[in-house]
Order: C-alpha cells, then sequence, then structure tokens
C-alpha cells in the first residue's frame, strides 16, 4: 500500500514512442509526514494519519500543537488518514515522498469535484430539456417527475435540480506516466477530480486493472 | 513557484531543440515516420504552411500541398511528436497574414512572393 497527498497542478500532453499524444494530469504530492499510527489495539482499525504542507507554528491552535508535539514533526495544514493492513511498516516522524511510486504504477486518485452550485436537471444528471426553438416554450426543464393518484407523491430520489459537485470523488487504475522526486511532481494518464490547486489523496489502485487501449 | 512553472518542468523533458524557424507562407519538408507492415521508413511531406496553432509542447504546423489530380492535401502535425523526424524549410515566404486558409479557395496557381 502507498500513499501521497497532494495538489493538482494542471494538465498538457505528452508523445509516447509511436507519436500519439497521451493526456495526463500533473500533481505536486508530498513530501508527507507520519504524524499518528491507529492501531487495532487502540482505535479498533489500523491506519496511518498523513501530514502535507508544513505551516509554521503560530498557526496552529493549541490542541492541534500538542498532537505534533506528541509526533515530534513540524506543523502541517493537512492532515488524512489512509487505511493500511500493517501499521508497523510505518514510524510517526517518517517521511514519504513522490518516489514510493514508480512509471508504470496503477493508482486511485480522490479529490474533491468542482462545485457547480444549483444545477439543472439537464447539467446534474444529464437529462435531454426540450427543443430549443420551432415555437416550443419547454427548454431545459425537467418533464414529468411521477404517475397521478396513484401513487399521489413523488419518490424519494427522483433526479431534481440541486446541489451538484463539491463532493469527494475518486478515479480509478489512473497509471503513472512519470516521477520527478527533485520537484516533487507525479504525473498520471487522464484526469483527476476537482479544480487546480485543490487536494488529492493519491493510492496504489484497490482493484487494479488494465485499461482498454493499455498493454 | 507557480503552477504553470511546474507544468512546463515536465514538458521540457519532451520537447525537441533546434527546431527552424518556421513561418506561414513557408514552403516545408516534413519528414515523417511511418509504419508499414511493422516495417518503419521516413516519407517526405513537402508543401506551404498555411498555420501554426498552440504553444509549447503542444504547438502544431499545418502543411498543405496540391496532390496529383489537384486535390488539396492538408496534414496537421505536432511540432514535437516523435513522428516528426525533421522540417526543412525549403523556401521562405512572404504573407501579411498569420493564418492562410484563403489558400483552399484559390483556384490555380499559388503565388507567393519570397522572404528575405
Amino acid at each position: 500500500m502507498k500513499m501521497i497527498i497532494g495538489r493538482k497542478i494542471g494538465m498538457t500532453q505528452i508523445y509516447d514512442e509511436d507519436g500519439n499524444a497521451v493526456p495526463v494530469t500533473v500533481i505536486k504530492a508530498g513530501p508527507c509526514v507520519v504524524v499518528q499510527k491507529r492501531t487495532p489495539e487502540n482505535d479498533g482499525y489500523s491506519a496511518v494519519q498523513l501530514g502535507f504542507e508544513e505551516i509554521p507554528e503560530k498557526k496552529v491552535n493549541k490542541p492541534m500543537l500538542g498532537h505534533f508535539k506528541k509526533a515530534g514533526v513540524n506543523p502541517v495544514r493537512i492532515l488524512k488518514e489512509f487505511r493500511v493492513d500493517n501499521v508497523d511498516e510505518y514510524e510517526v516522524g517518517q517521511t514519504i515522498d513522490v518516489s514510493v511510486f514508480q512509471p508504470g504504477d496503477v493508482v486511485d486518485v480522490t479529490g474533491w469535484s468542482k462545485g457547480r452550485g444549483f444545477a439543472g436537471a439537464m447539467k446534474r444528471w444529464g437529462f435531454r430539456g426540450g427543443p430549443k426553438s420551432h415555437g416550443s416554450k419547454f427548454h431545459r426543464m425537467l418533464g414529468s417527475v411521477g404517475q397521478h393518484t396513484e401513487p399521489s407523491k413523488i419518490f424519494k430520489g427522483k433526479k431534481m435540480p440541486g446541489r451538484y459537485g463539491n463532493e469527494r470523488v475518486t478515479i480509478r487504475n489512473l497509471k503513472v506516466v512519470k516521477v520527478d522526486p527533485e520537484n516533487n511532481l507525479i504525473v498520471v494518464k487522464g484526469g483527476v477530480p476537482g479544480a487546480r490547486g485543490g487536494l488529492l489523496l493519491i493510492r496504489s489502485a484497490k482493484a487494479p486493472k488494465i485499461r482498454k487501449g493499455e498493454e | 513557484m507557480s503552477m504553470d512553472h511546474l507544468v512546463r518542468i515536465v514538458e521540457k523533458e519532451y520537447l525537441k531543440e533546434n527546431i527552424p524557424e518556421v513561418r506561414p507562407g513557408d514552403t516545408v519538408k516534413l519528414h515523417l515516420k511511418v509504419k508499414e507492415g511493422g516495417r518503419e521508413r521516413t516519407q517526405v511531406f513537402q508543401g506551404i504552411v498555411i498555420a501554426l496553432r498552440g504553444s509549447g509542447l503542444s504547438r502544431t504546423i499545418t502543411v498543405r500541398r496540391i496532390a496529383s489530380g489537384g486535390i488539396g492535401v492538408e496534414r496537421i502535425v505536432p511540432i514535437h511528436s516523435p513522428v516528426l523526424e525533421k522540417i526543412e524549410v525549403v523556401r521562405k515566404g512572404k504573407v501579411r497574414r498569420a493564418k492562410l486558409y484563403y489558400l483552399r479557395n484559390i483556384k490555380g496557381k499559388i503565388k507567393i512572393k519570397e522572404r528575405r
């Protein structure tokens, strides 16, 4: 189990040996520090708490400062837990950087999708809407929402307009194309959730699967 | 360090150096790698540059030539693609716009002044 915390930098394209343009996302990840270990005896599950992005001590409140002091690490902005099979492989204070990953690894990337506010049914659920012209007065509405006297209610979970985006999304099985430990960069094939600068959690794939069009 | 700068760091490794200065209106030879039944050979495509598009690693060149039978053929090639082995400038042309799409509508001979 390999994992790291990062931020989305942006997308670009690179070329493989055959001259195919490959869409890639550049992620600035780590270095992360192990702040705490969760053990089955203590917490009922095993996980490690990783810290990312150091910040000055004066930016941290006292309870958090105590938490960092206990681990003997510098204060960090982001703390995230990652489930691991065996916590004994990790030490508190240990740093993890991008070099844990190698090109060719398959990873799952979790991020928070772009918030779209109160979105209509067409954007949120991909409804078709109505004709734009030819005298039509029905453009982007969602159409019928149910039946009549029976059941005389709208079923729960009916797809309707509402808040869309800004939710946790995991993209599975992205291939690592390049790792640059010098600049703390990791490059994966394809897109990842969220805006540029958004927080990302990168883990080795839970169920590795070779994507279509790859060897 | 800006975010864009970090993307440039990744791209830098794939950028070709020593690409000749090419402008719209120039006549160029594109040396393209072609795979044919497991064999690789180089194909030369000569024509007029009618557009240059994009920046950095994703910059592309559009080259137009009149093939046999008077049929216009255009190829759009990413400049930094490994498929493009070499660009050779045969003739420098003097034109007054960046995109020479009007050449598509010209019937008969295309005349472009030489640039010195």
